[in-house]
């Protein structure tokens, strides 16, 4: 049997003695898209540092791609996790061709690949422009063209269509087909239920901190 | 090789995002040099005087402003910029080198900068060029991982205002060794333990920043 990308089991964190998660219990197998809506304050983003290891929970057990959440091993598989945050994780004193460079030479993508993934979001004209000078809309496909590069096998998207014209939410589309034809899978965190329902082949409601209900999207 | 690429990498990113900014040129080398100004100003026109204090006001100057260089803004990573290096796996001991790295560049450029603003000044007229030429990039170094080291632990606790207490006690050696070793040149005596102590100093702080990296990005989080 295959594991699951995520697996996390009676998960709670703690921020001093406020609980913002309580004794969640979530799994995202292989090729899945999940979907993950709630309220503002209901732990959303909270769940979704936790799945990209960034955050350790204070309750509870879980694997990441099969690394245990409290283990040394986490800091491994890190680079198989795409996240786009609520806010761009962009330099806004470097171009979004710099940027995206920056990113490919970390990784040993060749700088021939950030041109093509600029063009492939819809960059290729504004590739000179400075990230402080750029719209929302324009610094989030930025973001998705440093996942194209990337290639991350669990993609992580919080509030990624806010903002976003139907070309540039379309690309959200593109990069879910293509981490389910890599075998990995998503989460995609939204206030909105009718943004992700249609990309999710299931969605999970937060609130409070806990699953509140779950089901086919 | 991932490592020094990653570190190369970091340091690339600061310097040009220095250059775009301007925060160490237009702003702390200039401040730097005014600072050197006001010294005579205070002291007034007692020109053996002003010879004697003159390389060790060159140093204290560098260390203060140093630190500023150290600490701008332009080379830090905000949480989600630090989200991000963290799941392309960059390690954390590359990207303080990176950074520290970049620091000392700018370091130097700022000791090289107001170097000439010293001499004019205060006509100190430094013996042994070739022990001074050894002695600034060691300088730089040491500013540039402490102050690197700083910063992190300043991120890490999220409170900038420990800075100056972790930065002085432990800048005394450095800015202790190159008044001497200035003092030293000028007067014809060995120099040789207090180069020593700042090679000894600058091997700490590097080993102190690297083996620290993890825990304290991890905690910054």
């Amino acid at each position: 049997m295959t594991q699951p990308l995520v697996e996390l089991q009676r998960v709670g964190v703690r921020m001093g003695e406020t609980p913002i998660l309580r004794g969640l219990d979530l799994t995202v197998s292989a090729g899945e898209i999940v979907g993950l809506v709630g309220a503002n304050g209901s732990g959303k983003t909270t769940l979704l540092r936790v799945i990209a290891t960034l955050l350790a929970p204070t309750d509870g057990r879980g694997t990441i791609l099969g690394a245990p959440l409290d283990g040394e091993e986490r800091f491994r598989i890190r680079s198989r996790i795409g996240l786009i945050g609520h806010t761009p994780g962009l330099y806004p004193n470097l171009t979004l061709q710099e940027n995206t460079q920056f990113v490919a030479r970390l990784v040993g993508v060749p700088d021939a690949r950030v041109g093509e993934v600029l063009d492939r979001v819809g960059l290729a004209g504004a590739r000179h422009r400075r990230a402080a000078q750029c719209s929302h809309g324009m610094q989030r496909r930025a973001e998705f063209a440093r996942m194209l590069l990337t290639e991350p096998h669990l993609v992580l998207l919080d509030e990624a269509h806010a903002g976003l014209d139907r070309h540039a939410a379309d690309l959200v589309a593109y990069i879910i087909a293509g981490v389910r034809s890599r075998g990995g899978g998503a989460v995609l965190v939204s206030h909105e239920d009718n943004r992700i329902a249609p990309l999710a082949d299931r969605v999970v409601e937060l609130r409070d901190g806990s699953v509140a209900e779950r089901g086919p999207a | 090789m991932t490592f020094w690429r990653q570190a190369r990498e970091i340091a690339r990113k600061d310097l040009r995002t220095e250059i775009r900014t301007g925060e160490v040129f237009f702003v702390t080398i200039p401040f730097g040099a005014v600072a050197l100004m006001l010294i005579p100003l205070a002291i007034g026109t007692d020109a053996p005087l002003l010879r004697d204090v003159g390389p060790g006001m060159y140093w204290v100057v560098i260390l203060l402003f140093g630190v500023l260089v150290a600490l701008r803004q332009s080379g830090v990573d905000e949480g989600p910029q630090l989200d991000v290096l963290g799941l392309l796996g960059v390690d954390p001991a590359a990207r303080f080198v990176g950074r520290a790295g970049a620091t000392t560049l700018l370091l130097l450029a700022f000791e090289l900068a107001l170097g000439p603003v010293a001499l004019a000044l205060y006509d100190p007229a430094p013996k042994g060029w070739g022990w001074i030429a050894v002695l600034i990039p060691m300088v730089a170094i040491g500013l540039g991982l402490l102050g690197t080291l700083a910063a992190t632990i300043a991120a890490s606790i999220a409170s900038s205002a420990l800075v100056p207490l972790l930065v002085a006690p432990l800048s005394v050696p450095i800015l202790l060794a190159a008044a001497q070793t200035m003092e030293g040149l000028a007067l014809g005596n060995t120099i040789v333990g207090w180069i020593l102590l700042l090679l000894i100093m600058d091997l700490l702080l590097a080993v102190a920043g690297v083996l620290s990296a993890r825990p304290l990005q991890e905690a910054s989080r």
